[in-house]
């Protein structure tokens, strides 16, 4: 287990190493002058010459790249050309809100869809089945900020149940923080749930024309117990597959539902970025971003023994 | 055809909803609208009424002229991108598929990109080239290859294996003429399913960059820039956000269903959408 563990840390390396090479390249490969698009409309000669100099567009690819890896090996991700502040700081300032609504979205997306596949598949061709999979379609099909203002229309503007939009931190108490959370989390979480939903009930399907699944409800176990420990149990790992390619899912999720619930995270830090041409910013949240994404498969691939221990490493 | 709605309604029912989307973008002017960009102060927020079917946007501009016109850019990114990605993503499975060195190397670079969360490739991209329609459609297309590549490249790899291509490859069949006979035929019903899925993910991915101000410009009404318009407004006028928005979730539908009909007529094993 242990050795297989840092074989597969140490192949998380090279991909690690191309995302890097991609992100930065991006800057050499565009046609056109970066340093001229990303200074803007109004920009003067010397305001195009001196952001050059400052993203090291006027140096040599490798002694560029060299120096910045070995920044970003370090935790520095260089310096905002906006704010001239390093972009490692603005990261962490802005890391709790979206650490926050991913892990909630990721919770309820599983505690709907879970349940729902597992009862369509159950009950497959039944009316549940199909409402699921109709549910599952549409979640597939509206995009995540069209749901979240039909709820903020429906929750927040007419029942004023809960806030429009703004982000709590959690130190300021846990009621108006997840007041403000539940319904930008619920949003994401709903749309993340139609793809584990469909693969729940496809997984299950095929694990429930098992002999042995019809061996245990013929020796008299209850049809909860056997759904649960002996159906989703063998239908475990493609689920957990699934989650994780979903998370790609949920970051370009989280970046659209800050912007309409206004959350300080690292998504509104994107577009702000993106609004004022700010380079270096959006190279470091893709990089963490793809790390994380890249981190969250890797501790997918390890849960597979526990799920099913004739998987040995 | 009626074998066909029986068999699969939802072929049908998608391909109608995919019709309706692209009759409103090719037959715009004539469908009751308006200049989509004329401004009228006069008409600022107007509700929806038999004037105003989708009603008025902050500066007055008419929802439904817009929502009917922005068709026009969803579409043409959502078949640009299908388009282009399976070009690119053609080539290089292809390449992979039948070049081992270049395997390694392309298969390392194509896990980098699929490593990158799409929306944010497509925004990096997009930052440095300047937001243009043009480049909306090459942004989101490069977030596409690495997906059509694998299916490429895993079609050709179980293609080698069978007795009837290596009897062509030994018996000294042309490289191109292998290509046209065994391979191609053999990737169109995967590509083709493929190729509904990221139309629709094109459609959405487009509205997503024009809703965070990294898409198309907001001198042509899209979906999503209507709905970034109306953002700020959406307690009071509900309904800039809202006609847009349900016009985009019924296209993105109606791909999805037709894309899922086509796969079961296909491969009705096929379960895997990712």
């Amino acid at each position: 287990m242990l050795g297989f563990a840092i074989r597969r840390l140490l192949a998380t390396i090279p991909v690690m190493g191309i995302v890097a090479i991609i992100v930065f390249s991006l800057l050499y490969l565009t046609p056109g002058d970066p340093a001229a698009v990303l200074a803007g409309e109004q920009a003067t000669a010397e305001d195009i010459e001196r952001l050059r100099i400052t993203l090291g567009l006027d140096q040599p690819y490798l002694v560029r790249f060299g120096q910045w890896i070995g920044g970003v090996l370090q935790g520095d991700l260089g310096t905002s050309i906006f704010s001239r502040r390093p972009v490692m700081e603005l990261i962490v300032q802005r890391l709790e809100p979206t650490v926050a609504l991913t892990l909630a979205s990721l919770i309820i997306a599983v505690a709907i869809a879970i349940p729902l596949g597992v009862v369509a598949a159950w009950r497959s061709g039944g009316i549940i089945d199909r409402m699921a999979m109709s549910l599952a379609v549409l979640g597939f099909s509206v995009p995540v900020f069209v749901l979240s203002y039909l709820l903020i229309a429906l929750v927040s503007v007419k029942l004023q149940l809960l806030p429009v939009q703004g982000y709590v931190p959690i130190a300021y108490g846990i009621g108006p923080f997840a007041r403000h959370l539940i319904l930008p989390a619920v949003s994401l979480g709903i749309i993340n749930a139609a793809l584990i939903a469909r693969i729940t009930r496809t997984t299950m399907l095929e694990v429930l024309n098992q002999d042995y699944i019809r061996a245990a409800r013929a020796k008299g176990l209850s049809v909860r117990r056997v759904l649960i420990r002996h159906a989703l149990k063998n239908a475990a790992v493609p689920i957990v597959t699934v989650i994780g390619i979903s998370f790609a899912l949920l970051i370009s999720g989280v970046v659209v539902t800050e912007t309409v619930f206004n959350i300080p995270g690292l998504g509104r830090l994107t577009v702000d970025a993106i609004l004022r041409r700010d380079y270096p910013v959006i190279q470091g949240v893709i990089l963490v971003f793809s790390a994380t994404y890249v981190v969250v498969n890797l501790l997918v691939d390890l849960s597979y023994g526990l799920f099913d221990p004739r998987i040995k490493y | 055809m009626l074998r066909l709605w029986r068999r699969h309604p939802n072929v049908i029912i998608g391909a109608a909803m995919l019709a309706i989307a692209v009759i409103a973008a090719v037959a715009a002017p004539w469908l009751g609208t308006v200049d989509p960009q004329m401004i009228a102060p006069f008409n600022r927020l107007e509700t929806p009424g038999a004037e105003f079917w989708f009603g008025g946007d902050l500066v007055g501009r008419d929802v439904y002229s817009r929502t009917v016109y922005g068709a026009r850019v969803s579409l043409a990114v959502g078949l640009g991108v299908a388009i282009g990605g399976i070009l690119f993503g053609l080539i290089v499975g292809l390449l992979s598929g039948f070049v081992r060195w270049v395997d390694q190397v392309l298969m390392r670079v194509m896990d980098g990109l699929m490593a990158i969360p799409s929306i944010l490739l497509a925004v990096a991209l997009i930052s440095l080239t300047g937001a243009s329609l043009q480049n909306v459609i090459i942004a989101i297309s490069i977030a596409e290859v690495p997906r059509v590549a694998r299916l490429v490249r895993s079609v050709v790899l179980s293609l080698k294996e069978q007795p009837y291509v290596e009897a062509a490859i030994t018996s000294g069949t042309p490289f191109v003429l292998i290509l046209l006979r065994h391979v191609l035929p053999n990737t169109l019903a995967p590509l083709l399913v493929q190729g509904t899925y990221i139309f629709a993910s094109a459609v959405l991915t487009e509205a997503i960059l024009s809703f965070i101000g990294a898409g198309t410009p907001p001198s042509t009404p899209s979906w999503g820039n209507i709905i970034a318009e109306g953002r700020t407004v959406f307690s009071i006028a509900p309904h800039i956000v809202l006609f847009p928005g349900l016009a985009l979730s019924f296209t993105v539908l109606g791909v999805n269903l037709l894309g899922d009909g086509l796969r079961d007529i296909f491969d009705p094993r096929y379960v895997s959408r990712t």
